[in-house]
């Protein structure tokens, strides 16, 4: 298979599960990708999902705790990262990289540089070691996952080596992540951000 | 789940399931759309290929349990995991209770897993006073129901958004509104709180690579990962037949897993955890890591020859999915914890003879599971086997003992089945004019009430075999010398099937015998655990038609066919029986392939311009003998109008003794079975098994429909040339 049709399949695999795929040359457009996303993101209201339906006395009180909107990109290099708080700063968004369990109530995006995808799945591969990796994929509104077009195998199996690697570690923690967050579980009607994102975004990179 | 005393507080139970309308009409729902997503998650693929890799390196992890075992505690050492063998459920509760207290865990978070409903953990776990929250969206719902899953990967497929709404008001103290999207919301919301406050994380584990000690887990809330990342204990539950070598093991299973069980090509989420990882509220910054895991009987079970296939299941729920009695009973009456058709297998496993005795019997043996099992299991003889196991432990009943000793007697049988004649005297014969077949008119008190939904057939006047004789057609030099296996039904009540056949294929130079020591197949015999005189009538059979002298033994019950080619199992091979039971068995052919593929019969042969028909194919046939293009083929060459029937492969309800036994449940698949004809508009449904015949012309004759029912013998004799 070629570059070109890894590439498509990908797309047309992530897609087909509610993914937003982008093509973008390198990590600055990502940078720049992920603010302007936060910026469209509900522009008039800061609440979180699920925070505005009638819940529990306890639930609510974890609703307060939300005050700004925030970034987080725990895994990204120092020279990306401060890129990308500088420009959050600009627009008055938190920036993070550690520290997200003080969020728990939720997060705006979390941003990610993946090891790995998967065409015939539209799948990628996250090495999720750290706690903030995990946690910066899983409590976010939108997950927004930038990955390198030649990092992209067909199969599993074309996966296979990496990620025997990325589990040879000891301890390690590494996950196929496909669409966002779902489930069907009442009357198999699909639901979107049931746990995690509401919303996963993948863009694929020439080059970090 | 299964609590009942006796067949009849479970058929009780079956009539209740029945009248519930809504989880009807839901699992309904599903089982039409799965079968068109299923094929479209595996298009391109080869789905047998990766079955039988599958079923192969499972077998080879079954073998090697408890060396991987040892392998992955081994490893799992190394990397700081605690690694705990339980030998049972209650054993498997006590260890993670154990954990709990040693950890000073309160509150418990727990992401889907079937192991822990197997051992029944979280009843455990909270009479010990620990908070537990199931974090499955299906699965909070039902534990807040104190219900147990009613499907494997949809464990709240019974309930209506109306039910969760009123569940979720009571939770929350406030009124929710039923838009399912806003429900949702309100979980994450509720079920985030939770995971704040928890101590301890529990999981399942689809695989435990032995390699390295690394579990994977498959989701698509999520849930799994919170609860594996925010509470500072984790705690995986993991059956031993999750043991799997390397990686690559995994990765196959996982190719089948998501597109088998709900036609995903992959679940949102697939983990991979290997050690106490980084955890910012843990002391120290790491995770405590436990893994259980639980034998709970697999160990003996991978020592049965008989039954160690079971342990291949990779739990994708398929086989419910498919099953018409789940269909129609849904989970709660088709499984103790685990359901569908491995369920009634493991149930017997896990939770002992009594969970499983009356489950066990309510499978009509349509073979829809096996065929779409991503592990390759036979589980429609698996479970017949659970039932003579059953029987052979706690005594068979004496209908079963009677029947098997008539059975076993040809003379007696035969002489019996010629009485019949005389005994259905009393309630009259009358000729169903529209269906062209012969009812009984009254029925027999016993039967009168729960079989009403059908015409019963009257059985002949004169059985096939003293017909026989006077039919054989005369063939000099014949291209090919047959035998038939007519089969009771045909043979005693429709002996103008077995006739028409003849018909159909005389003048082709085909020399036809009907060898008169033949007796049943078996197949009932065997749908009643009878498994001894099930090989003695194999036996009497495969000595009455020798297979040496004929070029084929054609067959126009494809339930007989289906079981006459099951012989060899039944034998086991080796001796002189075994190898005259493997060429018996070979030479077995139905009359569909043997007009269309052997004959290569064409539309020369008959009249064209006859009339619409539909065609109803046997699950005997289509899956049982994987015979799917032959009949329709030469239904059109017959010069009928094929026109498709909407789940022309589903079963029609009869399933032999099982629509005596379960009426209600054979009564439901027949409604959707006609309704679906009737709204082909053809005017003749064509199968070609006499007990589809019997079901579907009882059925529409009840209706008083006008269409009419034919085997396919009898269709296409009426057409040929003369
Ligand atoms: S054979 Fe048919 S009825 Fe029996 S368990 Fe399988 S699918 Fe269900
Ligand atoms: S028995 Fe087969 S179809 Fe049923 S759950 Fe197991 S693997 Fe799936």
């Amino acid at each position: 298979m070629s570059n070109t049709e890894r590439i498509e399949l990908f797309t047309a695999k992530a897609e087909a599960v509610s993914a937003v795929v982008k093509r973008l040359p390198s990590m600055k457009e990502a940078t720049d990708y992920v603010v302007d996303l936060c910026g469209a993101k509900e522009a008039c209201q800061l609440l979180i999902s699920g925070c505005g339906e009638p819940l529990s006395q306890k639930a609510e009180d974890l609703c307060e705790i939300k005050q700004d909107k925030v970034v987080a990109a725990p895994n990204l290099s120092q020279g990306h990262y401060d890129a990308l708080a500088k420009a959050c700063d600009k627009n008055g968004f938190v920036c993070k990289r550690d520290g997200l369990r003080e969020h728990l109530a939720g997060i705006d995006i979390g941003f990610t540089l993946c090891q790995g995808a998967i065409a015939e799945t539209g799948s990628v591969v996250l090495d999720s070691d750290s706690e903030e990796t995990r946690l910066a994929t899983m409590i976010s509104e939108i997950h927004v996952a930038a990955v390198t077009v030649d990092s992209i195998e067909q199969d599993f199996y074309g996966v296979e080596k990496k990620l025997a690697e990325l589990i040879a570690k000891t301890p390690s923690y590494t996950a196929f992540i496909t669409g966002a967050s779902r489930t069907a579980d009442i009357e198999r009607v699909l639901a979107l951000g049931v746990h995690g994102p509401l919303e996963l975004h993948v863009l694929l990179l020439d080059e970090v | 789940m299964q609590n009942v005393k006796n067949l009849g507080e479970y058929k009780e139970h079956v009539r209740e399931a029945l009248d519930n309308e809504f989880q009807r009409q839901a699992i309904d729902r599903f089982a039409q759309a799965y079968p068109v997503g299923r094929a479209k998650a595996f298009e391109g693929m080869d789905v047998e290929g990766l079955i039988a890799e599958i079923a192969a390196a499972k077998d080879d992890s079954i073998r090697r349990m408890g060396e991987l075992y040892e392998q992955f505690k081994r490893e799992a050492e190394k990397a700081g995991i605690h690694v705990h063998l339980a030998k049972n459920a209650g054993e498997a509760n006590e260890i993670i209770a154990s954990i709990a207290k040693k950890t000073g865990s309160k509150k418990i978070v727990k992401s889907k897993s079937m192991t822990a409903e197997e051992t029944l953990l979280n009843h455990h776990l909270e009479g010990e006073g620990l908070e537990v929250t199931e974090t499955d969206l299906g699965e909070w719902i039902i534990q807040m129901r104190h219900e147990g899953p009613s499907h494997m990967v949809m464990p709240a497929i019974h309930l209506s958004r109306d039910q969760v709404a009123g569940l979720f008001s009571q939770v929350t103290g406030k009124d929710q509104s039923n838009e399912i999207e806003k429900l949702v919301k309100v979980a994450r919301r509720e079920l985030r709180q939770r995971f704040v406050e928890a101590d301890m994380g529990i999981s399942g584990a689809n695989f435990a690579i032995a390699e390295t000690a690394t579990i994977g887990l498959v989701t698509n809330e999520g849930n799994a990962r919170l609860c594996t990342t925010l509470p500072r204990v984790h705690v995986a539950l993991c059956g031993l037949d999750k043991l799997t070598p390397t990686l690559h093991d995994a990765l196959r299973v996982l190719r089948a897993l998501p597109r088998n069980a709900t036609g995903q090509t992959l679940t949102s989420y697939t983990t991979w955890i290997h050690g106490p990882n980084e955890d910012n509220a843990a002391p120290g910054g790491k995770k405590e890591m436990h893994i259980v895991f639980l034998d709970n009987g697999r160990t003996a079970l991978a020592e049965d020859p008989e039954f160690r296939q079971v342990l291949r299941c990779i739990r994708c729920g398929a086989c419910a999915n498919v099953c018409p009695v789940y269909r129609m009973v849904g989970g709660h009456e088709y499984g103790h914890i685990y359901i569908g058709a491995i369920g009634l297998i493991l149930t017997y496993f896990f939770h002992g003879r009594d969970k499983a005795k009356h489950l066990v019997l309510n499978c009509i043996n349509c073979q829809a599971c096996k065929a779409v099992c991503a592990a390759g299991i036979d589980l429609p003889s698996l479970i017949k086997r659970v039932y003579a196991r059953i029987l052979d432990e706690t005594g068979h009943d004496i209908d079963s003992t009677l029947l098997s000793m008539v059975m076993r007697n040809r003379k007696l049988f035969h002489g019996l089945l010629r009485s019949a004649r005389f005994a259905q005297k009393p309630f009259g014969v009358k000729k169903g004019e529209k269906q062209k077949g012969n009812f009984i008119r009254h029925l027999p008190m016993m039967f009168a009430k729960q079989h009403a939904f059908r015409e019963l057939p009257a059985v002949a006047d004169k059985p096939f075999r003293d017909i026989f004789p006077k039919i054989q057609p005369k063939v000099e030099n014949p291209r090919y010398t047959v035998a038939i296996f007519g089969g009771c039904a045909q043979d005693f009540l429709y002996p103008e099937q077995l006739e028409a056949m003849v018909h159909t294929f005389a003048d082709r130079g085909v020399a036809v015998d009907f060898p008169l020591q033949q007796t049943c197949c078996g197949l009932p015999l065997m749908m009643m655990g009878e498994r001894k005189a099930e090989k003695e009538v194999a036996e009497q059979n495969i000595h009455a038609i020798d297979p040496a002298k004929y070029d084929y033994i054609i067959c126009s019950c494809p339930s007989c066919a289906s079981h006459l080619k099951q012989y060899p199992e039944i034998f086991g091979g080796g001796d002189s029986d075994g190898l005259l039971a493997d060429r018996f068995a070979d030479k077995v052919i139905d009359i569909s392939s043997f007009l269309n593929d052997v004959l290569e019969m064409s539309a020369d042969d008959f009249e064209q311009g006859g009339p619409k028909a539909t065609y109803h194919a046997p699950c005997h046939l289509c899956r049982g003998l994987n015979v799917h293009d032959a009949p329709r083929e030469i239904l059109a060459k017959g010069g009928y109008e094929y026109v498709p029937c909407k789940e022309e492969e589903v079963c029609c309800g009869f399933g032999g003794s099982y629509s005596v036994k379960f009426p209600e449940i054979s009564q439901q698949i027949l409604t959707n079975k006609l309704d679906n004809i009737e709204a082909t508009g053809a005017e003749v449904l064509v199968t070609d098994c006499p007990g589809c015949v019997m079901q579907i012309r009882g059925g529409l004759a009840k209706r008083g429909s006008d269409v009419v029912v034919r085997h396919m013998s009898e269709v296409l004799a009426e057409r040929r040339k003369k």
